[in-house]
């Protein structure tokens, strides 16, 4: 991919300035336009080659590698190991050497492996037989020989091997139905278009014939976006241009379907094509933990070198005395003497660093990981998150961020989707101000609204008739959803019962279009297909109006509305145009705009979605003009979207009102429960809604976002049309501000209820004049004041926003000067790009599409089960990993500490206190598995006390556990364990001996008792802070004692014939045989622990976090409950049976 | 076992774990299993730390500890030990003389004679000490020089020493038979302790010099070339050279085969490196003879030294140590008394724990259970 892309690069500006042009010309057919046209610059074009792969066979070790070592963790212990290889160092290369190589082989086995299954895949691409048009016969190439120009020949349920320009196909309407699932992941059927002039061409000569060119831009990587031209030559006469849109191209991984085959140009190839410039690396998200992990690990690196340099110092001060340096019975070599000295300071140095250098433990990264990747076992796993209807439950994309779920300070959500089911129902219509309601009965019956309205009269006239036929004419033809055709069924289904089960399925990209259309079936008008560019509609009378599409002014999300221009059987040409009420509005002249509003306005309230219907008639000649306008906007090879909006606003103009519908879209369930819960939590949830302020307002609402008593600001273009936006913004921060400034005691406390919360609403067009860089430069601080009101909001709804806007949202929070946490949770393809810029990006499974759900860092099937997730397993990851991460600091200060200390007592030689084997399995055998494990299954509160009480969420807010306060801590208990380890064992041997048959002890014994202590602290500290015992922990935590002390036996028992020392023999034996020795241990086992112990006693005793308190309540309540003496595992299981029984299960529909 | 298992499982994380995406979604579309493990419900033991359940911990700690602290306290102070030291440092001792003509490399062995007096009879058996001050045997020079092989009885280690053991490996073009600067420095001053009778008469105490070395040293770790019994141990080291400081070469430390070359006590006992550069080593044993008699009598004793061992040049000492030993090794004061700390400071913690649990321990339990 680098490779053709430097080279494509290359090519253009190595062919020189002039050459490199915007636009790209291509001879379809390869066949050169009559002369005298303009010449156009060739440009090369790549093949059509995808290489997805990273690795060829030869450059894969070493790109492997330098991959690899590109990892600063993994480039610390390369060079450690090399230092270890270079000088003489006090500890065999092997035991850093080892894992580092074990680390970087099973990663190189891994990736070649991925890599080889890349190949694979390319391979089968690159060489898959397509049909090519050549000399009028069709022939097999390769996929990757195909050349820009050629035309291809596709098949029904083919995919396009490169993005073809859409020339002719076997439908006789020049239609064909592609899905592009595997490229945004809607699965529904879409419909291109081929160019009109070229779509008569049937055969291969006939479409061999074809002679034109086609100007298109150079490729880009928006998939919905391409703007060209096709000029048709024919004989001498001047060429035929037509315009050449997105819907006449057929993209690369996308199939063909419905359609028996077509013809097609290529125009991008291989890399070009847009969806390999699509193929975009996700940036990598890093969770908070790891941030303070690495801040930790630097200070770790402060503290090695420092030591390094420290013991480096002491050791030339103490070597100053030549008796010293060199007594007679310690003699250097002779190259040892002649050595440098600044060579001899640096290979000391190097040689502490190496000695040290275990305390910054590969297997750190290697357990974080594993921690990680194995726990997000647990989210997928959950039952509780599982969707019988969707069949799936949580999908973990990555697994780095598993403990960012505990952190979650923002939450921005969706609202259609996300908080609503996206599932429409159409509700009502009004037109001219009367309500209809499609009532369950599948007959269309029409039902006048009267309650509590003012209507005028409930009968409506000829006149009213007629409109209301026209208003509903006009919901069946403007709109763009597909019928789709179970068998060919062409006039059979007469649809004899119009709401019977009829064959054909309504298929829209917009839920909301087919709940319109379906709606308008119930009222008795059905929309049957689109046939030769005719739509079809069956009246009320069972007749087929035909109606002909002469244009569809597509829909898009800054308009807000679409329009269809259609030409009745009887020659009339309509415009019909839908939209929001906000965009429909202005442009409307007449109809009865009043009740139209009113009822709007009410529905909106209601959180119904409402839209608004308008048309007006066009004569003959204003149509030609919309054309022209049309076409030349459309033509525009430049600034097309531009123009297209300027004809767009001109033709949408003047309309005459016809009515309004509302829809329904139901809230999740339990999206208030949710809502509400990470309220609790401590968490501020803003709704970003592309909807209109009254509907969102009205969700946030009903999901309980806001209360009754929330006190509502508003920031709208309304309010900021009567104020300037400065005043705005300084009026509602004073009001904020007053309340909050008396009451910031209680706040801080967390629990008041009385205060009156305040809402904010905020529309886009407000937002972007407060995030707009302003001449004078004081946005930032209209931005400050912003997100001052924004903090004492507890919630925020941001409606009419753009899907950019919503990215703008998060990102402005992110780098807010608290830098708090933020997740993004959506389920459109209009989240993606908040979901990337967020923290946790959470996709929803929806309707519409996977975009949002493949984009994310996890997605889960329904809005509810972000409670679980955050208040549950974030939770427990938060609570496990910085557990995990402060307990490898401490035991590692205890692994080394002790031998810094022992470098005062053996003239700062280097002498290591442990063994080679001590020193290769500390980390890797004796104490991994036990933290490990902790790290995946601790609880320290049980799971359903966490979703009742969301506030302990509180508890470990802004990364409380992985405070300086807190590292230091631990770090300082382990130096005093280290000090107790190494001067306890120093003032037993001093100087006496401690076995019964008076034997004397060496160094290695003293190694082994600081060692064994060691081990039992480190492991029985992890003991103490074990709450959550299962069977696994005692097997772990035991089995790892055991094992340590079998380990040790066995490497002691015998003589090991490929080591060329055997300092270890029987040394773990003749320790254990001491009186002494054994007392010891248990000695400075206790003193170590002891006050750890204290201090978790004090402190929860004086100073209970609310997850204490709870286990304190818990335990006195079971004290209470179970009065009879019931062993302790009794009390457990009934406890937690009965807090099962209060929890009903959130899913315990199976 | 363990380790294998754990192995299996850091390569499985490492496989996903950096992939991050790939194998998690291999899982979906499957309604998860119910199972406990995987929802997480495994049932649990769920032990709180609280004061009232850790303050009869510290009580316990405190009952125990004291006790045995007492008992090692006690121990340790029955113990009886004397010590002298031998060096010679100042021009009034004994042994001044030999220490100021004395170098390293001197072949002249000088003898001096230091008396001292018990003042109290060594009942039982009593253990002979040597002990060096500054000597660094830990220094990481030192330790790493030898072969473990060659003194294992390796032929081919024999005359191809170990390069560790630079530049104690060869001498005149031969290899050093034992190799490095650990037996190089083997120490070689030669004790000899005499009872001075009431009457005025020299009685030699009869040391025993087998049995202080460890047994598996002794039996296994070290061996001769071609076996330990051999009759004939000069032929085994021939072509090998003594260490440099040596005056003797190795098959010439005893005249005891059981005692002679790599296996004699002395040299093991010395190649065990000790773990602080103020050490002590066992000398000899004085076993008792008699139950009627003590060990060592109270009174005078002559305490004869072979000077050779030099270490005036880097501020050493020598020290000759008699002590008894108990079941819990010589005299140690430190771990009796660190347990009856210990037991104390428990005792007073948890007298506190009593009072902060008394005194603050209703004020959690108001917290409700949130339902």
């Amino acid at each position: 991919m680098d490779c053709s892309l430097l080279r494509s690069l290359i090519n253009r500006y190595c062919a020189g300035e002039e050459n490199w042009v915007d636009s790209r010309t291509i001879y379809i057919g390869h066949r050169e336009p009559p002369s005298g046209t303009d010449a156009y610059i060739p440009q090369r074009y790549p093949d059509n080659r995808i290489v997805s792969s990273k690795y060829t066979f030869w450059n894969f070790v070493p790109k492997n590698l330098f991959e690899q070592f590109r990892r600063i963790a993994n480039f610390y212990f390369l060079i450690i190991f090399l230092v270890q290889l270079i000088i003489d160092t006090p500890t065999s290369p092997v035991t850093s050497g080892l894992p580092l190589f074990f680390v970087i082989t099973v990663t190189a086995v891994k990736q070649g492996y991925e890599d080889w299954l890349r190949h694979k895949a390319d391979n089968a691409v690159n060489q898959c037989p397509v049909h090519i048009i050549q000399h009028g016969k069709v022939v097999r190439k390769q996929s990757r020989k195909l050349r820009v120009g050629d035309i291809v020949l596709v098949k029904e349920d083919e995919t396009f091997p490169c993005d073809l320009i859409f020339l002719s196909s076997s439908r006789e309407d020049g239609t064909c139905f592609v899905t592009t699932a595997s490229l945004d992941g809607e699965s529904s059927h879409k419909t291109y278009f081929a160019v009109q002039d070229t779509k008569a061409f049937h055969t291969e000569q006939e479409v061999d014939t074809i002679n034109a060119t086609i100007e298109c831009e150079q490729p880009q990587s928006d998939l919905y976006k391409f703007v060209g031209r096709i000029n048709i030559y024919q004989g001498q006469d001047e060429p035929i241009a037509r315009p050449l849109g997105s819907e006449n191209l057929l993209l690369r991984g996308a199939t063909l379907k419905n359609t028996e085959h077509i013809f097609a140009v290529v125009i991008y190839t291989g890399m070009e094509t847009k969806m390999a410039l699509n193929y975009q690396s996700k940036s990598q998200k890093r969770s908070a933990v790891e941030k303070s992990m690495n801040t930790y690990l630097i200070v770790y690196l402060c503290i090695l070198i420092s030591k390094a340099v420290i013991n480096t110092a002491m050791k030339y001060v103490w070597q100053s005395d030549p008796n010293r340096d060199e007594p007679f019975y310690n003699q250097k070599t002779d190259s040892e003497r002649q050595r440098n000295t600044l060579l001899k300071v640096i290979t000391d140095f190097l040689a502490f660093m190496v000695l040290f250098n275990y305390i910054i433990p590969v297997s750190m990264y290697v357990t974080v990981e594993m921690q990680k990747f194995l726990g997000s076992y647990f989210i997928t796993w959950d039952d509780d998150m599982f969707d019988s209807e969707l069949g799936e439950g949580a999908v973990v994309n990555t697994s780095d961020l598993n403990e960012e779920l505990g952190q979650i300070e923002y939450v921005f959500t969706d609202k259609t989707g996300t908080l609503t089911e996206n599932s429409m129902e159409f509700i009502e219509c009004c037109v001219d101000g009367h309500v209809y309601v499609p009532d369950a009965i599948c007959n269309g019956q029409i039902l006048t609204g009267t309650v509590g309205m003012d209507m005028i009269d409930s009968s409506p006239g000829a006149g009213g008739q007629e409109r209301e036929e026209l208003f509903f004419r006009a919901l069946c033809l403007c709109h763009t959803v597909q019928v789709k055709e179970e068998e060919s069924v062409d006039g059979i289904k007469k649809g004899l019962q119009p709401c019977g089960k009829s064959s054909s399925v309504y298929i829209s990209s917009s839920p909301d279009e087919v709940a319109l259309v379906e709606g308008m079936k119930r009222l008795g008008f059905t929309y049957l297909r689109l046939k030769d560019n005719h739509m079809e509609i069956l009246n009320r009378d069972d007749d087929i109006e035909r109606f002909e599409l002469m244009e569809v002014l597509t829909f898009d999300s800054v308009r807000r509305r679409m329009s269809v221009i259609v030409k009745s059987s009887t020659g009339e040409y309509y415009l019909f145009c839908k939209g929001a009420d906000s965009s429909i509005f202005p442009r409307v002249i007449k109809g009865k705009v009043d009740q139209v509003r009113a009822r709007v306005e009410h529905n909106a309230v209601e959180g119904l979605r409402t839209l608004c219907v308008a048309y007006k008639t066009l004569a003959q000649d204003e149509y030609e003009s919309v054309c022209k306008q049309l076409n030349t906007a459309k033509l525009a090879l430049n600034d097309r979207d531009k123009k297209l909006a300027e004809a767009f606003d001109v033709i949408e103009r003047d309309l005459i009102l016809l009515g309004a519908t509302a829809v329904e879209d139901r809230l999740q369930d339990k999206a208030a429960d949710t809502i509400e819960s990470l309220h609790k939590a401590g968490m501020k949830v803003w709704v970003l809604t592309g909807d209109k302020m009254e509907t969102a307002a009205a969700t946030c609402y009903a999901c309980r976002l806001f209360h009754r008593n929330t006190q509502i600001l508003e920031l709208t273009t309304k309010r900021t049309e009567e104020q300037s936006l400065h005043d705005a913004l300084f009026d509602l921060s004073k009001t904020v501000l007053r309340h909050c400034g008396s009451l910031t005691r209680d706040t801080l406390s967390g629990l008041s209820h009385d205060v009156p919360d305040y809402g904010l609403i905020i529309d886009g067009a407000t937002l972007s004049s407060v995030m707009k860089p302003t001449e004078e430069g004081s946005s930032g601080n209209y931005k400050e004041i912003f997100l001052e009101i924004c903090r004492n909001c507890s919630a925020v709804l941001c409606c009419r926003m753009a899907p950019l806007q919503k990215a703008q949202i998060v990102k402005m929070i992110k780098t807010s000067k608290e830098h708090p946490i933020t997740l993004a949770i959506g389920d459109g393809a209009n989240d993606v790009s908040m979901i990337l810029e967020a923290h946790v990006g959470i996709g929803i499974m929806g309707k519409e599409g996977r975009q949002a759900a493949r984009n994310s860092d996890y997605a889960i099937p329904k809005f509810k089960h972000l409670k679980k997730m955050l208040l549950v397993h974030g939770h427990y990851y938060y609570i496990r990993i910085s557990e995990l991460v402060q307990y490898f600091f401490y035991k590692n200060v205890c692994f080394i500490f002790p031998q810094f200390l022992y470098q005062f007592f053996c003239g700062f030689s280097q002498q290591p206190l442990y063994d080679t084997a001590y020193l290769t399995l500390y980390n890797i055998s004796f104490t991994s598995l036990p933290i490990l494990l902790y790290s995946l299954i601790e609880q320290h509160v049980n799971m359903d006390i966490l979703k009742r009480d969301p506030s302990l969420y509180r508890d470990i807010a802004k990364n409380s556990l992985l405070r300086w306060r807190i590292f230091i801590y631990w770090t300082l208990l382990g130096l005093f364990d280290a000090v107790v380890f190494f001067f306890g064992a120093y003032f037993l041997f001093d100087n006496t001996s401690f076995t019964s048959n008076g034997q004397m002890f060496g160094n290695w014994t003293f190694g082994t008792l600081v060692f064994t202590v060691m081990v039992f602290t480190v492991t029985l500290k992890l003991a103490l802070d074990t709450q959550y015992w299962t069977w696994i922990n005692h097997f772990v935590i035991w089995g790892s004692l055991l094992f340590y002390v079998v380990f040790s036996l066995l490497w002691g028992g015998i003589i090991w014939p490929f080591l060329n020392y055997q300092r270890m023999y029987y040394v773990f034996m003749q320790m254990l045989s001491s009186g002494p020795a054994w007392l010891g241990i248990i000695l400075l086992i206790t003193i170590s622990l002891i006050p750890d112990l204290l201090k978790k006693v004090i402190c929860r005793q004086l100073w209970p976090t609310s997850a204490e308190r709870i286990q304190n309540a818990l335990k006195q309540s079971k004290k209470d409950n179970v009065s009879e003496i019931s062993p302790l595992s009794n009390r457990k299981t009934s406890k937690s049976k009965s807090s099962e029984h209060r929890i009903p299960q959130p899913t315990s529909d199976k | 076992m363990m380790a294998s298992s754990y192995n299996a499982k850091e390569e499985d994380g490492q496989l996903s774990g950096a992939g991050g995406s790939g194998g998690v979604g291999a899982a979906k579309s499957k309604k998860p299993d119910n199972t406990a493990f995987k929802q997480q419900r495994l049932p649990a033991w769920q032990p709180i730390l609280t004061a009232g359940t850790v303050l009869p911990a510290f009580f316990v700690i405190g009952l125990v500890f004291i006790p045995i602290g007492i008992g090692l306290f006690v121990t340790s102070n029955n113990i009886k030990e004397f010590e002298i030291d031998y060096t010679g440092i100042d021009p009034a001792r004994p042994c001044y003389n030999c220490s100021q003509t004395l170098t390293w490399n001197s072949t002249k062995s000088c003898v001096c004679k230091v008396p001292f007096t018990l003042e109290q009879s060594f009942e039982s058996e009593v253990f002979m000490y040597y002990g060096l001050s500054n000597f660094y045997q830990n220094h990481r020079r030192y330790v790493k020089s030898r072969d473990d092989s060659q003194l294992n009885g390796d032929a081919t280690r024999l005359t191809s020493p170990s390069k560790e053991c630079e530049p104690y490996r060869t001498s005149d073009g031969k290899p050093i038979a034992p190799c490095g600067a650990i037996a190089n420095s083997l120490f070689n001053d030669t004790l000899t302790l005499y009872y001075i009778n009431p009457n005025g008469t020299e009685s030699l105490v009869p040391l025993q010099k087998k049995g202080i070395a460890w047994w598996t040293d002794k039996n296994v770790k070290f061996r001769n070339p071609g076996g330990n019994n051999l009759n004939n141990i000069t032929a085994v080291f021939h072509g090998t050279s003594k260490p440099v400081n040596w005056q003797k070469a190795v098959y010439e430390l005893d005249t005891d085969p059981e005692n002679n070359g790599f296996i004699n006590e002395d040299f093991i006992v010395w190649m065990r490196t000790a773990a602080l550069p103020t050490f002590r080593k066992l000398y000899r044993l004085i076993e008792k003879k008699n139950n009627m008699i003590p060990t060592l009598q109270r009174g005078n004793y002559t305490l004869e030294i072979t000077y050779n061992y030099p270490v005036r040049r880097f501020d050493g000492r020598k020290r000759m140590i008699l002590s008894t030993i108990s079941w819990m090794g010589g005299k140690n004061p430190f771990l009796g008394i660190a347990y009856i700390t210990v037991g104390s400071v428990c005792f007073f913690l948890g007298v506190v724990l009593l009072i902060v649990h008394h005194k603050y321990g209703n004020r959690n339990n108001s917290a409700e259970i949130p339902n």
